[in-house]
This record gives structure tokens, C-alpha cells and sequence, in this order.
């Protein structure tokens, strides 16, 4: 096949692709040998710890840190005084890094210190004397938007008056005001969601060293090396290329590890003390100091013919997103109404900032609390009707050529391939038991491209070396392993990933956005490619025939046209054991701001139980159906499908951020911020989809996000029916449902 | 404060240390001994990430003292492979794809392999309520459970 041409990913056939090898880090990870964000050490290091607030919001009128720095084993001490202000895009990071003037939620970073031992350094921040005005906090964020209520920054304002709304946006087209009075049927209704944290098991951690000389290392658990090694050297003052950020093997993300906290303040300490300062977070520091996603107040009005036919929709979208602009809220009014083929559809957000800890992107950010609240609405169109809920979303599933209700329109994508099967799924019909009910949502994510690199090295001994750019946290090296391998026609085995460090490869966006598989493996496709052609040529130096005259095969070099069969093939191998004598190393590289990733489209199917005595709630069945566009390794595939429901399912029905009056966050541990465990669950069934991404040449679309999109809709669904009232505020707790439970038999009694 | 001499066994070595008398036995074993394959997911015994056995006893070694290990047995996940050869349940835990991000998977193979030595056949309610202490945020779970099933099943097999 000639290199430049791609193939038909309908028809083409795979070795490697698609197969369940074991990945490549995996011996390293069930032996305990793995280093983690936690696991560096360096020689004279230092431990750093951080200061924070113990207010929701108060003015700092001044830091004492005498006393801490004339403790005996204190090398340096850093407030924002140690940072230079700034007013570009990267102010709200540093702010949120290190309170300056004010802090802006409990748990804010106001100083940190490094000392010789933990012990020393915990001493040290008792030392430290913070002097405090407590100011009035607002936590919830519709609160937060009246006009009396405490304002957070003095440079935001609307309509002239200081504001908490940072910003609003919309989208949509045609006229649902026209549509609502075409409509049959109208249900409207208002939805409430708490915040959630992203829940990674691996606390943040950094190991950072700057010499005198001003070059620096750092050792982080994050989903972006290239990231930190921007942000930090920016807000430092460092040129980039002093600055070698290396990844950790790193504990879970979920978006959360996408920005910067502990890095940068890292750095400085090192900086001053002129010693490497290893800084970890405990798990409270995550809850209350690390990014949770937004909370939100969502109200959705949907309008549907006799014919089951959606005349109009409309949402209006309220997020607060802590204590700096930037909530996901842009991101759930595009997502809202991205399942359905509508006429008429309007989306309108408010980005709400609050006296929270500033949010970070939480696995298709923004998404899931929309989806809860339309597709709730959709169910209860369906029961309003009597039509099933599947054939009424099918009856209005976005399609190739579908105007998407923000902006683009759909290429070929897989929302009704997934509706079919999970219609034709033994689940959707298996009967239900006493105070049980099923319930189904759909969801969607938009999926990311973005900037990627990649390089690929052949050794002597005829394996492949693949460096990437992307941190991998579910398992992409072995993704990427066998895209190599497919290409290249060799064993998988053969094939090697690690993940580089910010010195060795050019720039890689965060590993964010489902974009990884998508262009991580584009990146490795071409650079595997461009390896062939240089194997090629190095064949036809040795039999001494024009370049031209070299085709690959089955991992071969054959000569071909007049030429074919006067040589015997050459593996990879054979070529790359002779590469001194033909050339030098062979390589193959690539760079690209890759576009094309398609969306994916899922349908969840649950059966919840309910207590109706006690209001406690299980879920019984799930089936995860999803649009994979072409499943690399299947197995990490059905993995995030797993994993995103059951972070859904914690979301449903346990996780919210809890605050007191005083504006703390009362749950800031395992304990009290309860995430699903084993014995909450069943296991989840999945159903691979594959439709392929025409922007890909294997049809590859990302995976990881949106299957917690679903996820909430489909449970309360589930739960509303079991229990029998509609049950709009998450998370569904016990004392939640029991109180909506009670509500509705009194209602009834009346 | 003078510091406490421990002298103990870890994954069948002699080993002696000093520690504070503050100090967790997590603590010891990462920052001290350099075993940093147990983790530190929470310090407050609620994750799991940190599970050893402590004569024989499954623990959190965030919640054992360092000094508390002295003249016991400790066994941690860097012990579970003899040489090349993989425990059968980190051999299926590969197999299953019943490990993500990783962070948790020493706690679950510890606390797993706890749970076939005391019940070499369990059912799946069992591994779920064994496994409820470890947490895992990226999995579901699902594969975890499968893993540890397939092992009981195969070593019944065998």
C-alpha cells in the first residue's frame, strides 16, 4: 500500500489493533517498582508544606514569617510577595497557587515553607503569623449571584456594578418561542448538582530542584509535563529550555491534574533554599485546595409534538466555578441539547465565581450536569406521551448532516448505532423486582485533537522505541505500542513507549479531552510511516536500487516493479543491524495540531433499587454503550466506559462538597466524602461500539469522557421510577430521596 | 527526642531502623527504607493504597506505628513476586487490564492475596466486601473482581 494513502478504516483488516496485549508498564505497576509523583528522591531534600487560609474569604492585611525563619532547620519561606504579579491569563493560576491581598476560599495557599524534616516544617507553619480580616463568603452559587451578595473580585462587574458572574454565553439557532407553541407537550423543570472532586487515589506530589545557575528539574504527577514546564517557568521567570519537567507515572487524574498548585511554589522554594524541595499534598489538601468541578442550577424546557417530534428546547445553565472565572459552564451549554436534531434550541450560561476552591476540568467538564437535567426531561416527555424513552430518542437522535444544537455540523457519528443496541441489550428488557426501575440517558463529548510530537527510534537490535509526549494514565502507552507495531508490520512486543521528558520532544497539549488515543496515535501513525520510507531507502542502499523501486510489507522491505523478487525481503530488523553502513540511526518523527477528532455518543442502561423505608439506593445492572469509532485495546476501552459510569454513579447518588456556615468544607476526606467502593456495585456490562471517526485513519475517536456523561441522567431515572417521584438534586442520598419519598406520599395524602 | 530502634522482618529480611516515635510505619517504609511501593492515597486508613500484612494481619500501614513493627514480620507488595515469577494474581491483574493509573493496584494485590489465603474460593459478593476497604477510582471494579475470581478459579484449577 503506498504510504500516502489511507485506508478505508470500514474495511481494513488489523493485526495488532484491536487485539489485548499486556501494556508495557505494567510489570513495573503490580510490583510495586512504578515511581508515582510521591516516589522521587533527591540528595539534600528538603520537605515542603503550604499554609492555608482556615477562612472561606478574608483580606490579608499582612504575613509575620520571622518567628518560622528563626526556626532551626527552616531553609525558605515563600509568600506571593516571592512571586512577581502579573496580568496575562496565567494571574487566576498564580492567585490561586498563592493567595496575594486576599484569600478566596478555605484552603487557599497564603505561605509555604521547606524544611529539613516534616516535622521541622509542620512546626514552622504554626509559626507563621497571618494577619486576617474575615470577610463575608457566599458559597452556593445562585447566591452568589444577587446583588447583595459578597463580592470576590473588584475587577469583575456587570452592567457597571461589581459582579460574581464572570461571564455568560449562548448558543443555538432557530426560534423555540415559535416551537414551544407548536408543542404538545412542555416539561420544565429545575435541577440542582454539587460540586464533586475528581477523586484521584494519588495525592499531588513534585520533587523540584533549581541550581544557582537558574537551570531547573521537576518531578510531578501531571497530566501535561509540557504544561507545567510553560506555567511554571513563566510565573518564575525562567527561560523554558532551563526548565525539564519529567512526568511521573501518575495516580489518576480525571482532568484534575491539568493546571499547576504545588509546582511552582515548589520551584521557588528550591530557588531560595538553593536545595531540591519535595512537596506532597494529604488527602484533606486535595478536597480542599484541589480543583473540584463546578456546582450548578440548571432549568430545562423541552417542547415535543404528538408525534414524539422535540418542537423546541431551551436550557439556562448557572455554574459556579470557586473563586476565579473559568467554570465549565460554556462547555455544558454547548454539550446540553447534543444528542438531538432540533429546529429550535437555545443554550444560555452564567460563569458564577463563589468562595470555593477555584475548579479544575473534572472528565468531560461541564457535560454531565447538563446531560442529568435534559435528559431527565426527555424521560419525562417519554412517560408523558407513553412512548419508550429509546424510540423517542432515536425519533430525535443527531445524525451525519445533523446541525449540532452549538454550531458545527456532525460527520458521521454513532448516537443511533448505540440507541439500537442498547435497545436490542438483554438489559432493556429483563424484568425488574419489587421497588426497582430502569432508566436510560444518552451523552456526548466533543472530543479534542490538539498539539502532539512524537518520536520513534530504531534500535540495532531491530525493537522500536517510542517516545511521547502524553502522560499516560489508563494504559495509552500500550495503545500507542500497538499503533507502531500495526504500522511497522512488527511484533508488539517489539515496540517500547515511554513517556518523554520536556527536554527530549517538542510540545505536547495536556493529556485532556479524550485526545490521546485520537492524536498521540495520528502522531505515531506518521512518524511509524516516516520510519518506513527511511527503511526503505536503507534497503535500497543495500541492494543498490533506486529508493522508489522499496515497498514495505508485513514488516518487510521488497523491492518492487522491475525489481521485484531479484532481492530477498528485509525485516526491520536486517535493515536497522546494518543502519551504520547505510546512513546513521533511523528515526521517524512527527509533529501536528491534529484535527478531526470525532465525538463520541453513548446510552447508559440502569436499575436502581430504593429502600423506600430508608431512602438508601443501589444501583443493580449496568450497561455501558458507547461509540469507540475503532477500539485500539479493547480492554482499556470497556475500562473507562467502567470507570466513568461508576464515578457517575458516586456523583448520583454520594459525592457532594459539604460546607458549614462559616463557608468550610466539613468532608475533606475519605471518610466523609464517600466514592463508590466494591461492594456498592455491580458489574458493568459493555458494548463497544465502532463507527468510524473519518478523521482517522484507523476511525479512532476518544473514549475517556464521555462515559460519565450519561451516567447521572440514566440513575435518576432509574431511581425516580423505582421510587416514584422525580427526583431533580443531586447527589440522590438517603436523606435526600427519603425526604422527596415523604414529600410525595404527603402530597398524595392531601 | 531520641529515636526508637526497630528491629524487624520485611518481605523475609532482616532489617533494622530508627524512627521517630510519631512516625507511621508508611512513613518507614517509603521515606526510610525506600519501599515506595506501598502508597499514601489519604493517611487516614480509608483508601487502602497503603495495605501490608502485619504478622500475617492485613493493616494500613498509615495507621500502624513504625515502632510497632519491632520484632514482627511485615510484608509488602515488593514481596509478592519471587524473582521473575509474578504472584498468580499480579500475573491476572495484567491479564484482565484490572489496573489503570496503578496507584491502587499494590493495596488491592496486598489485601487480595489476604483474602485467597483465608478463602481460596469466594464468591463475587465476598471479593466485593473483602476489596470494600481498597479504593479504586479509575476501574469500576469490574476487572479488578474478575482478576481476583479468574485467580481463585485457576489456582482451584491447578
Amino acid at each position: 500500500m503506498p504510504l500516502d494513502e489511507k485506508p478505508d478504516a470500514t474495511k481494513r483488516a488489523f493485526d495488532v489493533v484491536g487485539t489485548r496485549p499486556l501494556r508495557p508498564d505494567g510489570i513495573d505497576k503490580v510490583t510495586g517498582r512504578a515511581m508515582f509523583g510521591a516516589d522521587a528522591f533527591a540528595s539534600g531534600m528538603l520537605t515542603g508544606r503550604v499554609l492555608r487560609s482556615p477562612h472561606a474569604h478574608a483580606r490579608i492585611r499582612s504575613i509575620d514569617t520571622s518567628k518560622a525563619e528563626a526556626l532551626a532547620g527552616v531553609k525558605a519561606i515563600v509568600t506571593a510577595a516571592d512571586f512577581e504579579d502579573r496580568d496575562d491569563d496565567l494571574r487566576d493560576v498564580l492567585v490561586n497557587c498563592m493567595a496575594r491581598d486576599k484569600a478566596l476560599y478555605d484552603g487557599h495557599a497564603v505561605a509555604a515553607v521547606a524544611a529539613t524534616t516534616p516535622a521541622v516544617a509542620k512546626q514552622a507553619l504554626k509559626l507563621i503569623e497571618v494577619d486576617y480580616e474575615v470577610l463575608p463568603h457566599v458559597i452556593d452559587v445562585e447566591d452568589a449571584m444577587t446583588d447583595d451578595a459578597p463580592i470576590l473580585h473588584d475587577n469583575i462587574a456587570r452592567d457597571g456594578k461589581p459582579s460574581n458572574i464572570a461571564s455568560t454565553c449562548e448558543f443555538g439557532h432557530g426560534d423555540p418561542d415559535k416551537g414551544f407553541a407548536e408543542a404538545e407537550v412542555v416539561v420544565e423543570r429545575t435541577f440542582r448538582t454539587e460540586a464533586t472532586h475528581q477523586g484521584y487515589i494519588e495525592p499531588h506530589a513534585c520533587l523540584a530542584s533549581v541550581g544557582p545557575d537558574g537551570h531547573g528539574e521537576l518531578w510531578c504527577c501531571t497530566q501535561g509535563n509540557f504544561m507545567v514546564r510553560n506555567t511554571c517557568a513563566q510565573l518564575l521567570g525562567m527561560d523554558f529550555s532551563k526548565l525539564r519537567v519529567t512526568a511521573s507515572e501518575i495516580g489518576g487524574g480525571f482532568g484534575g491534574k491539568t493546571t499547576v498548585f504545588l509546582e511552582p511554589v515548589a520551584l521557588a522554594l528550591s530557588r531560595k533554599a538553593n536545595r531540591p524541595v519535595k512537596m506532597t499534598m494529604s488527602r484533606e489538601e486535595v478536597f480542599r485546595a484541589s480543583g473540584p468541578t463546578a456546582s450548578s442550577a440548571i432549568r430545562v424546557k423541552v417542547g415535543l409534538a404528538r408525534d414524539g417530534r422535540i418542537t423546541a428546547a431551551e436550557a439556562e445553565l448557572k455554574y459556579q466555578g470557586g473563586a476565579f472565572p473559568g467554570s465549565p459552564v460554556e462547555m455544558g451549554a454547548m454539550a446540553a441539547f447534543s444528542c438531538y436534531d432540533l429546529e429550535n434550541v437555545k443554550t444560555f450560561g452564567y460563569d458564577v465565581v463563589a468562595n470555593r476552591p477555584k475548579q479544575a476540568a473534572y472528565r468531560a467538564p461541564g457535560a454531565p450536569m447538563a446531560a442529568f437535567a435534559v435528559e431527565s426531561v426527555i424521560e419525562e416527555l417519554a412517560e408523558a406521551i407513553g412512548m419508550d424513552p429509546i424510540d423517542l430518542r432515536l425519533k430525535n437522535a443527531a445524525k451525519e448532516g445533523t446541525k449540532s444544537s452549538y454550531g458545527p455540523t456532525y460527520k458521521r457519528i454513532g448516537l443511533v448505532e448505540t440507541l439500537e443496541a442498547a435497545k436490542a441489550h438483554p438489559h432493556y428488557s429483563a424484568p425488574l423486582g419489587p421497588n426497582q426501575g430502569r432508566g436510560v440517558a444518552c451523552g456526548f463529548w466533543f472530543n479534542f485533537g490538539g498539539e502532539t510530537c512524537v518520536s520513534l527510534n530504531v534500535g540495532k537490535d531491530g525493537t522500536v522505541g517510542l517516545s511521547l509526549g502524553t502522560p499516560d494514565i489508563g494504559g495509552s502507552r500500550a495503545s500507542m505500542c500497538q499503533i507502531a507495531a500495526e504500522e511497522l508490520g512488527i511484533d508488539y512486543d517489539q515496540v517500547y513507549a515511554i513517556v518523554a521528558d520536556t527536554a527530549a520532544l517538542g510540545f505536547n497539549d495536556v493529556t485532556e479531552g479524550s485526545r490521546v488515543t485520537f492524536s498521540s496515535g495520528l502522531a505515531t501513525i506518521e512518524a511509524a510511516r516516516e520510519a518506513i520510507k527511511k527503511l526503505c531507502q536503507r534497503a535500497a542502499i543495500m541492494w543498490d536500487i533506486p529508493a522508489e523501486a522499496v515497498i514495505w510489507e508485513d514488516g518487510h522491505a521488497r523491492p518492487s516493479g522491475s525489481n521485484a523478487g531479484d532481492f530477498e525481503p528485509l525485516s526491520l530488523k536486517e535493515i536497522a543491524a546494518h543502519s551504520a553502513e547505510t546512513g546513521g540511526p533511523i528515526a521517524g518523527h512527527h509533529e501536528i495540531n491534529a484535527a478531526g477528532a470525532g465525538p463520541s455518543f453513548a446510552t447508559h442502561i440502569v436499575d436502581a433499587e430504593v429502600d423506600p423505608e430508608t431512602g438508601a439506593c443501589w444501583v443493580t445492572r449496568y450497561t455501558v454503550v458507547q461509540d469507540a469509532g475503532k477500539a485500539i485495546h479493547p480492554s482499556y476501552v470497556e475500562g473507562q466506559f467502567q470507570g466513568g459510569a461508576v464515578q457517575g454513579i458516586g456523583w448520583a447518588l454520594n459525592e457532594e462538597y459539604i460546607y458549614g456556615d462559616d463557608g468550610t468544607l466539613q468532608n475533606a476526606g475519605f471518610l466523609d466524602y464517600r466514592i463508590p467502593v466494591a461492594s456498592d456495585l455491580p458489574m458493568i456490562d459493555t458494548v463497544i461500539v465502532e463507527v468510524p471517526n473519518p478523521g482517522h485513519p484507523y476511525g479512532v475517536r476518544g473514549v475517556g469522557e464521555t462515559s460519565i456523561v450519561p451516567p447521572m441522567a440514566a440513575i435518576a431515572n432509574a431511581v425516580s421510577a423505582a421510587a416514584g417521584v422525580r427526583m431533580t438534586s443531586l447527589p440522590m442520598s438517603p436523606p435526600r430521596l427519603l425526604q422527596a419519598i415523604d414529600n410525595s406520599r404527603k402530597q398524595a395524602a392531601e | 527526642m531520641s529515636q526508637i530502634h526497630v528491629s524487624t522482618t520485611i518481605n523475609g529480611d532482616a532489617v533494622e531502623y530508627l524512627c521517630d516515635a510519631e512516625e507511621s510505619l508508611l512513613d518507614v517504609l517509603r521515606d526510610r527504607l525506600r519501599l515506595t511501593g506501598s502508597k499514601e492515597g489519604c493517611g487516614t486508613g480509608d483508601c487502602g493504597a497503603c495495605s501490608v500484612m502485619l504478622d500475617g494481619r492485613l493493616v494500613c500501614s498509615c495507621l500502624v506505628l513504625g515502632a510497632e513493627a519491632d520484632g514482627r514480620t511485615v510484608d509488602t507488595v515488593e514481596g509478592m513476586a519471587k524473582g521473575d515469577d509474578l504472584h498468580p494474581l499480579q500475573r491476572k491483574f495484567l491479564e484482565h487490564a484490572a489496573l489503570q493509573c496503578g496507584i491502587c493496584t499494590p493495596g488491592f494485590l496486598v489485601a487480595a492475596k489476604d483474602l485467597l489465603e483465608r478463602n481460596p474460593d469466594p464468591s463475587e459478593e465476598e471479593v466485593r466486601y473483602w476489596l470494600a476497604g481498597n479504593l479504586c477510582r479509575c476501574t469500576g471494579y469490574d476487572k479488578i473482581v474478575r482478576a481476583v475470581l479468574d485467580t481463585a478459579a485457576e489456582t482451584k484449577g491447578a
